[in-house]
């Protein structure tokens, strides 16, 4: 077993031990911070480790939280379909948007995404009708549990997130080792280099995106089951530049960044919305700060100096 | 209304949109022009403009015409020396990285929008227009085979706003004229055909990139003076100009300028225009998407030359 | 893990923590509220107040912050409820309805508050309400959203501040068509917000013998609106319009521009215009309009003892702008709410004889036992029928017509006129 599965089970371990050790409500924070640290690895996929810098991923977040929660409030299908639906939906979503983006490259593609995205919130809004556009929807009470577990809960909802968290964790563990991670790498780094030694370089980044589509899709189609509520605010721009800051905080490209990120923000912004009113001013010294202090991030700065062997 | 007015409206409309759109858009593409990084920040220097526009007009006081004439001086200059302080003091340091750029100026885009939250409040408030009358448009019918003029209901357009989009052209000529007739200008294009080279001629190049940097923001602020008596100023107003201007100088091809007014027309018109026949959100939608396609097709833009 | 008693919870969570030996001690202790038990009688209720101070809502929060303030200084002043003096918590929800989910659970579990409080953006209460009941926190909103009467939201949801959406649009169709015309073309901005007006008017106007010959969606981010205009049919007689946000002031210039001398009547929800001066540039095109007010913003000729008290209690002149800046309007038409619905958590609590978090389920049944709230010091802004089964409450409404920059109510809707029927029973789910 090698020390990045170590690291990676000992961070599931340390999380399952968190719920029993904190107050409810920090323990309450982690299940939304693992959420939003599942959004943050399937966004870190692809811009982290395939060097896609996308401003559109709130579109598949929102893909996976209306794929599950239209289908149970509308359809009442129960919540373990609908989970899969959802996965389908943000599946299709992101493979349609990636066949498109990915022909441009660098700024080009970000403001594409940005662009698919803005439609998509925007068509959330206009199907008023069955989304509650802005307003929002409630996911009936009742209707969230799978196998007999109440996920409205603290303790239900609290190991469901730590589950999706440890599958998508271990997951991207195995494949940023694995052929395939590796390729993305290599991509990231010099794509010329990669088409020249034969790898069909347009088909993995579609891939790569894809599959980070369908993790941000995943925790979208989570928030809404474990919190109860699918909105169009989870689709506008802010829920495109989260998943990014998380990354850059962390550190792209490393397993754990993700998490780091998504935790230091959270509490910076719940602390700081105590000293002030603009807290989202914090935000941006931490983003300008990084940028000038910190590139790689709190992780990717530890890689570099003596922990060669983080994942 | 009969179609005929309906559309004229919807085309003058469509020209004031495209003249702010085009100062704005045009700042965004000069910096994109001479120094290759993307300013998420814009539509904020665009925000900071209407808004100090705002403190000017009401400290004065005055006639809103003084104050409308002294926000257009004051307001693009401070927001020009802001800019080029935060090239200074940032961009410079990271040495103009694409991506890390980005991400810096969305940190600057929340720093600007919170701390304008924290000192001017999160109310719109209103400058008052240095004059505004509504002049009401003929139309024509053709009445027993003879050309006859009448004023259709509704169709009309107020002084104010034919003087943004005169304006607004006005601006543009003079800066083309400053790039193109001026030794300022020579220096800039100099820098954006080739920096390195620019560099071992002597130009001071990071001096020329905090100037451009500030001048770009300063067109916004610019365009802002010329849109608030028509809007008002709000802390959250940058959001919208920065995805039309980003839509503009992608269409137009990337720092291509003459491509960007022709790019700004076009939007700014065509939003007026397909409202008429669309239901208007839809029309977003898709509108949104076609330009979308445009960039996925010819990322090169319209008039764009083809990436090497 | 729900903190039905705070007091074991706190025992069990410090014995967790010296078993498992991990050094979060000074976090646990920091946040768990030492003290919390042996000072419960005598120490404040404490009042988590959601509060919209960043973010689009950020002129409604801060009155909403001030009137709460007032609310809460005059409960104390008068002895505080059940004999203990009265804590407002306020957090940030930052209009966003994941923060605002967050901000109660901090409410819950952190601050130990006992009942939450607050905001008016219906998506932040959406986003929030799921929340609440899970954490079984009593949640007091004044919202004017149709969420909580249509069923979607649960029982420890409750709105008896204020009359929802669907009531307040209802109640004007009459008077429009008796008084301002049959033919109405509306304009509304084209989210949930928006629809609700369009479909709860229509429906009420065409039972009045009207009909809407138009209805004009204008997309959310629209700037700027005079290409929409010429949608208007020529045979309107009234317009109806409930933009909002911070074009609205755009909105009622252009339609000023567009019509120049001769338009037909117009008929708009004061939400668009709250917070905004009435003499501000390009409003004086509607001069001789009518708006619907959830409480007269100007001082009326007959003035109720009650709203002048409340007034001076908030701060609030005569033109509904605050005492110290003329220039700093109010959101009158809605902030009464908060005054209202504290006074509504104070009366349940003291008829529950409220002592702990223990006693919510109680609390939330005496509400539900309430019904006829007279107009008076605690409800100024007019007498109040509470619902207990949907948790609504409904009211009078107001209808002001613009004279000289002012707002001169001309029309009072009784309480009738804002019934409809229950879409929901709260009380046969459990707590």
């Amino acid at each position: 077993m090698g020390r990045g599965l170590v690291l990676h089970l000992c961070t599931i371990a340390l999380l399952a031990a968190a719920f029993f050790v904190l107050p409810a409500y920090h323990s309450g924070n982690l299940a939304r911070i693992m959420v939003l640290a599942i959004y943050a690895m399937g966004y870190n996929l692809a811009f982290g480790y395939t060097g896609l810098l996308s401003l559109g991923h709130a579109l598949f977040f929102a893909a996976g939280m209306y794929g599950l929660s239209l289908a149970m409030t509308h359809l009442a299908i129960p919540a373990l379909p609908a989970l899969g639906l959802a996965l389908v939906a943000a599946g299709v979503v992101a493979g349609i948007t990636g066949a498109l983006a990915l022909r441009t490259r660098g700024v080009a593609f970000m403001i594409v995404t940005l662009m698919f995205a803005q439609a998509g919130y925007l068509t959330a809004l206009y199907f008023s009708e069955w989304t509650r556009g802005e307003e929002g929807f409630v996911i009936p009470q009742a209707m969230r549990n799978i196998a007999g577990i109440d996920l409205s809960g603290e303790t239900g909802r609290y190991f469901a997130a730590l589950f999706l968290f440890a599958v998508v964790l271990l997951l991207i563990g195995a494949l940023v080792r694995a052929p395939f991670g590796r390729t993305l790498i290599a991509i990231r780094e010099n794509e010329a280099r990669a088409t020249m030694l034969g790898y069909d370089v347009q088909r993995l980044k579609w891939i790569a995106l894809v599959v980070s589509g369908m993790i941000s899709g995943l925790a979208g189609a989570a928030y809404a089951l474990l919190f109860g509520y699918a909105g169009a605010s989870f689709a506008a721009v802010p829920y495109s530049i989260f998943p990014l800051l998380y990354v850059l905080l962390g550190g792209a490209g490393t397993t754990l960044g993700p998490l780091i990120g998504a935790v230091f923000m959270f509490y910076l912004i719940d602390l700081s919305s105590g000293l002030t009113d603009a807290y989202m001013l914090v935000a941006g010294v931490v983003l300008v700060a990084l940028t000038l202090f910190l590139p790689q991030g709190i992780l990717g700065t530890l890689r570099k100096r003596g922990l060669p062997w983080l994942p | 209304m009969d179609f005929g007015p309906h559309l004229m409206l919807a085309m003058l409309e469509g020209a004031v949109a495209a003249a702010i759109l085009a100062l704005t858009a045009m700042g965004l593409s000069v910096v994109f022009g001479v120094m290759r990084v993307v300013n998420v920040a814009h539509g904020e220097f665009y925000m900071l403009g209407a808004v100090i526009a705002w403190f000017v007009a009401t400290t004065l006081g005055t006639h809103p015409a003084l104050g409308f004439v002294a926000a257009l001086v004051i307001a693009p200059a401070l927001v020009g020396a802001l800019a080029a302080a935060a090239d200074k003091l940032i961009l410079q340091r990271i040495d103009y990285d694409p991506e890390r750029t980005i991400v810096a100026t969305i940190g600057l885009l929340y720093i600007i929008q919170q701390g304008t939250l924290m000192t001017f409040g999160p109310d719109a408030r209103p400058v008052e227009p240095p004059f505004n009358s509504r002049i009401a448009l003929p139309w024509y019918e053709w009445v027993d085979g003879k050309l006859s003029f009448y004023y259709p209901w509704g169709l009309s357009i107020t002084s104010y706003k034919l003087f943004v989009i005169a304006a607004a052209a006005a601006i543009l000529v003079a800066l083309w004229l400053f790039m193109t007739r001026t030794r300022a200008g020579l220096i800039m294009r100099a820098t954006q055909q080739d920096s390195q080279m620019a560099q071992a001629f002597g130009i001071p190049v990071s001096r020329v990139y905090a100037l451009v940097f500030g001048l770009g923001a300063a067109l916004a602020a610019m365009g802002a003076v010329l849109v608030v008596p028509i809007q008002q100023a709000h802390y959250l107003m940058g959001a919208d100009p920065l995805l039309l201007s980003f839509i503009v100088v992608i269409i137009g091809g990337l720092g291509s300028l003459p491509g960007t007014v022709i790019a700004a027309i076009l939007i700014g018109m065509s939003d007026g225009v397909i409202s008429v026949f669309f239901s208007p959100t839809l029309a977003k939608i898709l509108a949104t998407l076609a330009v979308a396609m445009v960039l996925v097709f010819r990322p090169q833009g319209i008039l764009g030359k083809k990436a090497h | 893990m729900t903190e039905r008693l705070p007091a074991r919870g706190l025992l069990d969570r410090r014995g967790a923590l010296k078993t498992l030996g991990l050094g979060a001690g000074a976090l646990a202790a920091s946040t768990a509220m030492p003290g919390f038990i042996q000072a419960q009688s005598s120490a404040p209720i404490r009042i988590g107040f959601q509060v919209h101070r960043t973010g689009i809502g950020a002129s409604y929060g801060r009155w909403y912050d001030r009137t709460s303030q007032a609310a809460v200084k005059r409960i104390n002043d008068a002895g505080g409820i059940n004999g203990r003096m009265v804590e407002l918590v306020p957090e940030d929800d930052g209009t966003d309805p994941k923060r605002g989910a967050e901000v109660v659970e901090k409410f819950a579990t952190q601050s130990k508050c006992d009942v939450a409080f607050g905001t008016l953006f219906s998506h932040v209460v959406i986003g929030s309400a799921p929340r609440a009941g899970e954490l079984k926190l009593p949640y007091f909103v004044v919202s004017e959203g149709h969420h909580v009467a249509s069923g979607m939201l649960n029982r420890y949801t409750l709105q008896p501040g204020i009359t929802d959406v669907k009531s307040q649009v209802q109640a004007m169709a009459p008077f429009v068509s008796q008084n301002l015309g049959k033919k109405v073309c509306m304009i509304f901005p084209d989210f949930a917000f928006g629809h609700d007006h369009r479909d709860y008017f229509s429906k009420a106007f065409e039972a009045q013998g009207g009909t809407i010959n138009a209805k004009i969606a204008i997309p959310p981010t629209e700037t700027s609106f005079t290409k929409y205009f010429p949608q208007i049919p020529r045979d309107t007689e009234v317009i109806y319009h409930v933009m909002t946000g911070p074009a609205v002031l755009t909105f009622v210039k252009e339609l000023g521009e567009f019509f120049g001398p001769s338009r037909p009547e117009l008929f708009g929800f004061i939400d668009s215009l709250e917070a905004v001066d009435m003499s501000s540039p390009g409003l004086e095109f509607l001069e001789g309009s009518y708006m619907w007010e959830g409480n007269p913003r100007y001082a009326q000729a007959d003035q109720t003892e009650y709203d002048k008290a409340y007034r001076e209690a908030v701060g609030v002149d005569d033109n509904g702008a605050s005492v110290s800046d003329g220039k700093d309007v109010s959101t009158y038409a809605h902030m009464f709410g908060c005054w209202e619905t504290l006074n509504i958590i104070k009366a349940g609590m003291e008829a529950s004889g409220y002592q702990g978090p223990d006693d919510r389920a109680a609390l939330i049944e005496a509400v539900e036992a309430m019904t006829d709230m007279p107009e008076g010091m605690d409800h100024p802004q007019g007498a109040k029928r509470f619902n207990g089964k949907t948790h609504q409450v409904f009211g009078h409404q107001y209808i002001s017509k613009v004279e000289g920059g002012r707002m001169n109510r001309v029309h009072t809707t009784s309480i009738e006129d804002t019934l409809y029927e229950d879409e929901v029973d709260y009380t046969t789910q459990s707590f």
